[in-house]
């Protein structure tokens, strides 16, 4: 299942495990990025905590948990490459997979109409 | 698009801040920055050594000696030897041209009227400013006009390019040569849209300006320099001449002179260096500056800081006390709670290309 938040995130739902990445949309806007900051596997966050930063040449953004939940592994990749987020945002540059804390959250999350319609 | 000093200015290009940076230092970018002031000083007796010496009252430069046809780089200092602005200061024959910080072009304007409304007829000029920056740059513009191809560095000329009188100085704020056109306004589209029909010319946002003038280690006023730093802690000694230094044949006589000599005999509890992050995170302007890693002793603050795509590093600058100003000193910057080493570097970030 793919969702979307209004902070321009995506998630891709398996189980009770989510995928979540920034969208193209999102790194269209912040441009050429430089460094990536990803949470520890293991840490717990709230719905809307920091859970990464991301560096572009010109200013720093944070990236938002989008469900309450614990990092379950973080994509190394895009710390060792950030570019790979421009290149590829909703594919090899994933950020974390998030163990919800209550899948069924998923729910009141936006699906891809309801986010294209936020950006267009 | 931001708004900027009450102009709607580009962040970036569609290229983006990276290949509009990397773009500038290999081939040319087109920057424009009619923001900027551009004020004439005409001396009301006709000597213009009688404007030098006025404009000697506000700057610590010789500006006295800046032959005909040459630029200077100039500071307006305050009473306590803080900077007011940064500016450029060209000898037109028989007027000085300034150009000044858009930000700052008001005060500046009523500073001098208060200062030099005696002695000189001011003019705050209303023409576009163009700036064509990058290793082919002169070759690009020698296309408009084979005139430009025997400046130097800091040269400043009137020209015409398709029939329209343009001021010309080899000059730039990228640390590439490169050169700035002062155009009448109903002209700049025209020469913006013919240079950029040139294959090598892109057009170049705030984003990359900034990064570029952060690799060649100059001043952002607002950011590096402002009121409550001096020329000394600013490390700009180099902008102050021999002439108006203590010892010198016309010594002080500009604001905060006792200040700003003093730090020069003295020195100065803090100076500004270039900084270098040792890992991958960008620290910004802002960051706190510290000596040790947990953040026990603080010692300054970044100024200005990014990512520097053609140092390939994070690049910075700010101000540390005297004590932690030798290159190659590892200090640590508080980055979102985490105290990451920074090492104390040489400026600039990239060597310039100045056609000297």
């Amino acid at each position: 299942m793919l969702k979307f938040t209004d902070e321009h995130e995506w998630l891709i739902i398996e189980g009770d495990v989510a995928t979540v990445g920034i969208t193209a949309h999102a790194a269209e806007q912040l441009g050429d990025l430089v460094f990536v900051e990803l949470p520890e596997g293991g840490t717990a966050l709230d719905k809307g905590a920091t859970a990464a930063t991301v560096e572009s040449v010109k200013a720093a953004s944070d990236v938002y948990c989008p469900l309450d939940g614990e990092i379950v592994e973080s994509n190394q990749a895009i710390v060792d490459d950030p570019s790979l987020v421009n290149s590829d945002p909703q594919g090899a540059g994933w950020f974390f997979k998030l163990k919800l804390s209550d899948p069924s959250a998923v729910n009141a999350l936006l699906d891809e109409a309801a986010y294209k319609e936020l950006i267009a | 698009m931001v708004p900027f000093a009450g102009y709607d200015m580009p962040v970036q290009y569609p290229a983006g801040v990276m290949k509009e940076h990397l773009h500038t230092r290999t081939a040319a970018g087109l920057f424009d920055v009619s923001h900027m002031g551009q004020v004439i000083l005409r001396p009301k007796s006709g000597r213009i050594e009688d404007a030098a010496l006025a404009l000697e009252k506000l700057v610590p430069v010789d500006v006295l000696s800046l032959a005909e046809g040459r630029q200077r780089y100039g500071l307006f200092t305050n009473d306590e030897g803080g900077i007011l602005d940064d500016l450029m200061i060209a000898n037109r024959g028989d007027h000085l041209f300034l150009v000044v910080n858009a930000s700052c072009k008001e005060a500046d304007f009523a500073h001098l009227q208060k200062h030099l409304g005696d002695s000189c007829e001011l003019t705050l000029l209303d023409r576009a400013l163009i700036a064509l920056q990058g290793p082919k740059a002169a070759e690009i513009l020698a296309g408009l006009s084979a005139d430009i191809a025997t400046m130097r560095f800091m040269d400043v000329a009137e020209v015409s390019l398709h029939g329209v009188p343009c001021i010309i100085s080899r000059s730039g704020y990228t640390g590439e040569d490169g050169f700035e056109i002062s155009i009448p306004s109903e002209s700049a589209e025209d020469l913006a849209r013919r240079i950029l029909d040139h294959p090598d010319v892109m057009p170049i946002g705030l984003g990359a300006r900034d990064s570029l003038r952060l690799e060649a280690g100059l001043c952002l006023y607002g950011n590096d320099i402002d009121t409550t730093t001096t020329p000394v802690e600013a490390a700009l000694e180099w902008a102050l001449q021999k002439v108006r230094r203590a010892g010198g044949a016309r010594a002080g006589g500009f604001p905060g002179a006792d200040v700003i000599l003093g730090q020069f005999a003295d020195g100065a509890d803090r100076r500004r260096v270039g900084l270098k992050p040792e890992g991958k995170a960008p620290v910004r302007a802002g960051a706190q500056l510290f000596a040790d890693a947990e953040g026990k002793q603080a010692i300054g603050s970044v100024t200005s800081g990014g990512f520097g795509p053609s140092a390939d590093h994070p690049v910075a600058m700010g101000y540390v006390a005297k004590s932690h100003t030798v290159i190659g000193t590892e200090i640590f910057a508080d980055v979102r709670g985490k105290f990451l080493p920074i090492t104390v570097a040489a400026l600039p970030f990239v060597t310039p290309t100045y056609k000297r």
